[in-house]
């Protein structure tokens, strides 16, 4: 009887053993990386839109307040787009030959409201509340990344389940409160710190307040913040052992 | 054959948490469009005369700042440092783009060609000075001249605080010196130190 296996299936075998050792983690590993990539989650990929706006020339240059345009954010789940009409009450008067914003004075004859591509977009089964984070002080930077330096809005973090539980698992890590103004209640202070930074600059900042501003907090391991933020969170009443459970969010 | 069913099988089992209904549910968010309405909203406007339970508008000074065909001279809420504060708030996000911080008309959008056609109202004023606090309300509430109407972004009891705080911003400007806290007075007279540190932290 001849050899079924001939001497080169030895190659074979050991190229396939290293295969499923090497190979299955490799594809694994790819595939989560490619999951938290931008190319999956869009993080920093700026997003077209009708009309160019630049938040860096009108929240920053400009200094307008975030509430000017997203009025609903401190009372409603939703922080709301901004009418047509609240981008004329302004460009009726200025740029009003831009052809840059045609679409907003067609929008605003006809009727029709604008179209703006969603830079944010949850699941429909997760249920988001936007005046309860403001009103615990949570600065809009900590989930939106640096809004007030972008030309063209980006998404400033992923925005995936693991991303959200970070803080919810552990808020006093997040959790903050600007103690040269006692005088501000946790939903002022949101705001306060984009006027301080108007007033003062970076230089008159704080650590973690810098790095707010220019998007890159991620939460603190700094054990005197994080009493602090623990100090926080039993004076604003919030109950962290619920706070991770399933129906806070998918109800 | 055999082998082909198995393929299927084992494919209709992988794939079949590949589907997004429930990531995309039919259904309508504010702000969402349906093709449904010609303007492609989801959300609709208010019939005309519609009143939510409960929120009936009876109260005329209140909610126009206007009674029996003139505006109200008085506020009609209660005026506190609480409502001085809240209307300072809402003056610095609302009104003061425009109109500046300390209501010269002289903001930033107004340094910036709102001006065009005629200036940015100045509180300070003796039309403005004299002006019932109802006309006040009604400029929020309507809209005058090139300003638009506010009312969608400013709820009534919100706009009174800002009236009572546009008046204490005429205060502030018109003051005579004899109203001066002393020890303040004395304060800011005194020479600066920190002026040049504070340019200087200004990037």
């Amino acid at each position: 009887m001849a050899q079924i296996f001939k001497p080169s299936a030895n190659h074979i075998t050991t190229a396939a053993l290293y295969g499923v050792v090497l190979g299955v983690p490799t594809v694994w590993l790819a595939i989560a990386a490619l999951s938290r990539s931008p190319a999956n989650t869009k993080v920093n990929v700026p997003i077209n839109q009708p009309v160019p706006f630049s938040h860096q020339h009108h929240a920053w240059e400009l200094g307008i307040d975030c509430r000017y345009c997203h009025a609903n954010v401190e009372k409603s789940s939703y922080a709301g787009v901004p009418s047509t009409e609240t981008c004329m009450s302004c460009h009726s008067q200025i740029w009003k030959n831009s052809p840059l914003l045609e679409p907003v004075r067609q929008s605003y004859e006809t009727g029709t409201p604008l179209k703006w591509n969603l830079v944010n977009q949850l699941p429909h089964f997760v249920h988001f509340n936007h005046s309860i984070h403001v009103a615990r002080g949570i600065n809009c930077n900590t989930c939106h990344g640096p809004v007030q330096h972008m030309h063209i809005t980006y998404k400033g973090n992923p925005f995936q389940m693991k991303w959200c539980l970070e803080c919810h698992r552990a808020p006093d890590r997040h959790i903050y409160k600007d103690e040269s103004r006692p005088d501000l209640e946790p939903r002022q202070q949101v705001f306060n710190l984009y006027w301080k930074y108007q007033k003062d600059g970076l230089k008159g900042l704080n650590l973690r307040e810098r790095s707010l501003m220019v998007g890159t907090f991620d939460g603190t391991n700094d054990g005197k913040e994080r009493a602090k933020g623990k100090e926080l969170v039993k004076y604003y009443g919030i109950k962290v052992q619920q706070l991770a459970d399933c129906s806070v969010c998918h109800y | 054959m055999n082998r082909n069913v198995i393929f299927f099988a084992v494919a209709s089992v992988l794939l079949a948490g590949c589907h997004t209904d429930m990531w995309r549910q039919n259904k309508s968010a504010p702000l969402s469009q349906n093709d449904f309405f010609p303007d492609g909203q989801a959300s609709r406007p208010l019939l005309a005369g519609t009143i939510a339970k409960g929120h009936e508008r009876k109260d005329d000074a209140f909610f126009t700042g206007a009674k029996g065909g003139k505006w109200v001279n008085e506020l009609p809420v209660p005026l506190s440092k609480k409502l001085l504060l809240r209307g300072q708030e809402r003056y610095n996000i609302f009104c003061s783009p425009c109109h500046g911080q300390v209501g010269d008309g002289n903001g930033m959008i107004a340094n910036r060609g709102f001006t065009l056609k005629r200036p940015v109202g100045n509180y300070h004023t003796d039309r403005l000075r004299n002006m019932p606090v109802g006309h006040f309300y009604d400029v929020i509430t309507n809209g005058y001249g090139t300003m638009y109407s506010y009312a969608s972004r400013i709820e009534p009891s919100d706009r009174w605080a800002i009236v009572a705080y546009v008046k204490a911003l005429q205060l502030s400007q018109n003051a005579p010196l004899a109203d001066a806290d002393p020890v303040a007075l004395e304060e800011s007279l005194k020479p600066k130190e920190d002026k040049a540190h504070a340019e200087g932290a200004k990037h």
